[in-house]
């Protein structure tokens, strides 16, 4: 990667890539809730808890890869799937916008 | 000295932030209840997300004590992100909790509604009136 694009800011930490691996193990449950969710609310509220830990992992990752650009990304994110979540509510409420 | 109590409370901080969002999981899995999931899903996810971007924040900001301006650059940012999730989080859950509630999904075991009867919107405000109307009657 240039160094015009990310900034190296630490070195490659591995307690991050392990804080990471837990934050993955958390996203498997929440995927396991959206398949097996008996109601589409109970889909939509694991989707936003996956889209949070989307999130933060993005920043954990950015810690641990040195480089800056992938804390912007997860801020981009964040306004974006808060967008759809609302969206998506909108729609299930069946009512007009 | 400072340089290894930084780092201790960063790591105190990491695992803080893990164990919620684990706990987050976990609730999605067993609760019995969509307004309970809610529960879980997202306070928790919000309160270890603010740990874990806590302790990015506090390392940025020790690099940026020990002369290396890059830590500013991380800790600003990751300041702007926890920021984009405390105000989109909450929001997202009343917007899904409400959502939910209009679809007609009951709460197990719920033996009281009080909104029952308010789930369009013309007949919420109407209900709403009326209370006001009976609370000046009784206070006049």
């Amino acid at each position: 990667m240039g160094k015009e694009d990310c900034r190296m800011i630490e070195s490659f930490d591995t307690v991050y890539l392990f804080v990471l691996g837990l934050l993955f193990l958390s996203v498997i449950m929440a995927v396991i809730r959206i398949i097996k969710g008996p109601t589409a609310p109970d889909r939509v509220v694991g989707l936003d808890t996956v889209n949070t830990l989307v999130i933060v992992g993005m920043i954990i990752y950015g810690v641990a890869a040195g480089s800056v650009i992938y804390i912007d990304v997860a801020i981009v994110y964040a306004l974006l799937s808060f967008i759809s979540t609302l969206f998506i509510a909108k729609y299930l409420e069946g009512g007009g916008f | 000295m400072m340089f290894s109590i930084i780092d201790i409370i960063v790591y105190i901080f990491l695992g803080v932030g893990v164990f919620f969002n684990l706990l987050a999981g976990v609730g999605l899995l067993r609760f019995p209840d969509v307004y309970t999931r809610l529960h879980a899903g997202t306070k928790c996810t919000t309160f270890g997300s603010i740990f874990l971007s806590g302790s990015v924040i506090l390392l940025g900001l020790r690099m940026w004590w020990f002369g290396n301006t890059d830590g500013s650059i991380l800790a600003i940012h990751t300041g702007v992100a926890l920021v984009a999730i405390l105000v989109t989080n909450p929001t997202g859950a009343h917007a899904i909790a409400r959502a939910a509630h209009r679809s007609g999904v009951k709460p197990v075991k719920a033996v009281v509604d009080d909104l029952e009867g308010g789930t369009t919107k013309k007949k919420s405000i109407g209900k709403k009136t009326a209370t006001v109307k009976k609370k000046e009657e009784e206070e006049g």
